[in-house]
């Protein structure tokens, strides 16, 4: 039967996720301008709405459904997850399909069946899905027709998530996970890489908002910011730890690895702010706390504690050359940094899993290039990463692309709109609407 | 009657008022406003990025008060609210038709302190 335990661990795991997706509508909402604060908010939001429904649907089935031997695609097997309550009824114990789908030898090593109930991963998943989702909406804050933005998500998650989760954790014969060998122990290139490169794509297509560059753009309520960052920083030991499927040692070790390269994220980044502008800021040091906690993601449970320490210390910096001066050198308008926190910090994850990984914790045969000496692991690593760009960039741009001509050739709303402030011109919702008290 | 609005900074509120409180002038209207003058903005730094920011935030305070205490008033709003440095403010004086107190109709001078 089940193991109490675990099943516990995982519901109370799969918990911690789901409320990924509203912290970071806190995270972004208090970046947002006072006046695109409901928006900004709301997308997150409305990615729960969207992913829980498609989800259901098709992309849970479609991500981890099939047998297990094709490299690309789950199947259709488990579409509206229809036969999943009847399994439940009829005590799911022996599945070693759906046990080859989450593709972790570690864990199946020490269970010969499922430990926990099937349903939890479809929940945990679909958690996954969504907070991915929203992820997304830090790019396109302030200018994006709100319909177009949910129908992005929704196709977003069949086309470019689904398939990119069974390609990495699909098992064996997963294209990324599998064939080439690269590592991703909690979503660093599954959540983080995709959502953050098909951020950055989206918002080329949307272009930037209206005198960007020359007006200028202040978080309008510092406070909000923190409370989404320490939720976050809260549900990612769910998103990390979790990703163990089992409340044993290698849980534990995410876990500590979590704590350590958001630690680190955070104190590396106070210090690039204190060398560069002399004054270290809260903003600075949420954004460090959730770029380390971007960086561990890969390799949470593949290395050793001191290595999460070295990824934390890192990334901040690099992520902060990427919010600033890449970001205004290239002139991409990345509005609430998606892709320079995630995007960025997904890819240096990836790579340096590649560097840190303790041979006997990985999933292949491959180790870092600090125990082995050899490059293996880390070359998996960067063709898996290659592989999800280009086919994120692909898709994304198709995807975007055909939405903007179904939208009557722009992704955007209106000047007018975008002046006013989109909570006003598309929601009909202020945020602050008592500013004096006067009701 | 005169009205008397002071733009000045919003640390020198508490000690304007106090020194407005010695020369017996305790109503005022005090709100806040974003404004600039000689003194330029402040810069300020985003993840890295520099966010210039023109207008300063300022405190504006309103006295209505009889002709003969409006140079005595000025005075002392100027004393309290000097610093020497470029952002201390203006004090405008311009005229007041009526005054009516709303509790007693009292009008003109007798509604004035």
């Amino acid at each position: 039967m089940f193991d109490t335990g675990t099943s516990a661990f995982m519901l109370v795991s799969t918990m911690l996720v789901a409320l990924m997706t509203p912290a970071l509508a806190f995270f972004y909402g208090g970046l947002a301008r006072r006046k695109n604060v409901v928006n900004t908010m709301l997308l997150c939001i409305a990615c729960v709405g969207i992913v829980g429904v498609v989800w259901v649907l098709i992309g849970w089935s479609l991500a981890y459904g099939g047998d297990g031997e094709n490299p690309f695609i789950g199947g259709f097997d488990q579409i509206g997850l229809l036969g999943l309550t009847q399994q439940i009824i009829s005590d799911s114990s022996n599945m070693p399909g759906i046990l080859t789908a989450l593709g972790d030898p570690a864990s199946v090593a020490s269970v010969d069946k499922l430990s926990y109930p099937h349903a939890i991963d479809v929940a945990f998943q679909m958690a996954f899905a969504m907070i991915s989702t929203a992820i997304m909406s830090g790019a396109v804050a302030g200018r994006m027709k709100f319909g177009p933005m949910l129908i992005f998500s929704g196709i977003w998650v069949v086309i470019v998530y689904a398939p990119l989760a069974h390609m990495v954790w699909g098992g064996d014969a997963s294209f990324i996970g599998g064939v080439i060998g690269a590592l991703d122990f909690a979503g660093g290139d599954v959540v983080h890489i995709s959502s953050g490169v098909s951020a950055l794509i989206l918002c080329i297509f949307l272009g930037t908002r209206r005198g960007y560059g020359a007006l200028t753009y202040r978080p309008h309520n510092v406070p909000t910011t923190l409370l989404g960052a320490g939720l976050l920083w809260f549900g990612w030991f769910g998103f990390n730890a979790g990703s163990a499927f089992a409340p044993d040692g290698i849980a534990a070790l995410a876990l500590i690895n979590t704590l350590v390269a958001s630690a680190a994220g955070c104190f590396s980044w106070m210090l690039v702010e204190y060398f560069t502008t002399k004054k270290p800021t809260l903003i600075g040091a949420a954004t460090g706390l959730i770029s380390g906690l971007v960086v561990i993601t890969p390799g949470a449970g593949f290395v050793e504690p001191l290595s999460a320490l070295v990824m934390g210390l890192i990334v901040s910096p690099i992520c902060f050359w990427g919010m600033s001066r890449l970001k205004a050198r290239l002139g991409y308008d990345d509005a609430l940094d998606a892709f320079g926190c995630h995007g960025i910090g997904g890819i240096v994850g990836g790579i340096l899993t590649g560097v840190f990984c303790v041979p006997e914790l990985s999933w292949t045969s491959s180790g870092g290039l600090i125990y082995t000496g050899s490059f293996d692991l880390i070359i998996s690593q960067v063709l898996g990463i290659v592989v999800t760009l280009m086919y994120v960039a692909v898709s994304v741009s198709v995807i975007s692309f055909l939405l903007k001509k179904c939208c009557g050739g722009s992704l955007r709303v209106s000047r007018d709109e975008e002046s006013l402030g989109l909570d006003v011109s598309v929601h009909g919702e202020s945020a602050y609407p008592a500013f004096l008290g006067l009701d | 009657m005169k009205k008397i609005e002071a733009v000045i900074r919003p640390e020198k509120l508490e000690v304007v008022k106090d020194a407005l409180l010695d020369i017996h002038i305790a109503g005022m209207s005090v709100s806040q406003i974003m404004g600039c003058g000689l003194q330029h903005g402040w810069s300020e730094y985003v993840r890295g990025s520099e966010i210039m920011l023109q207008m300063m935030p300022k405190v504006n305070i309103t006295i209505v008060a009889r002709d003969e205490r409006v140079d005595e008033i000025i005075d002392c709003i100027r004393a309290a609210a000097y610093t020497g440095d470029v952002g201390d403010g203006k004090i405008f004086v311009s005229p007041i038709e009526q005054v009516i107190r709303i509790r007693t109709g009292e009008r003109d001078g007798d509604a004035l302190a």
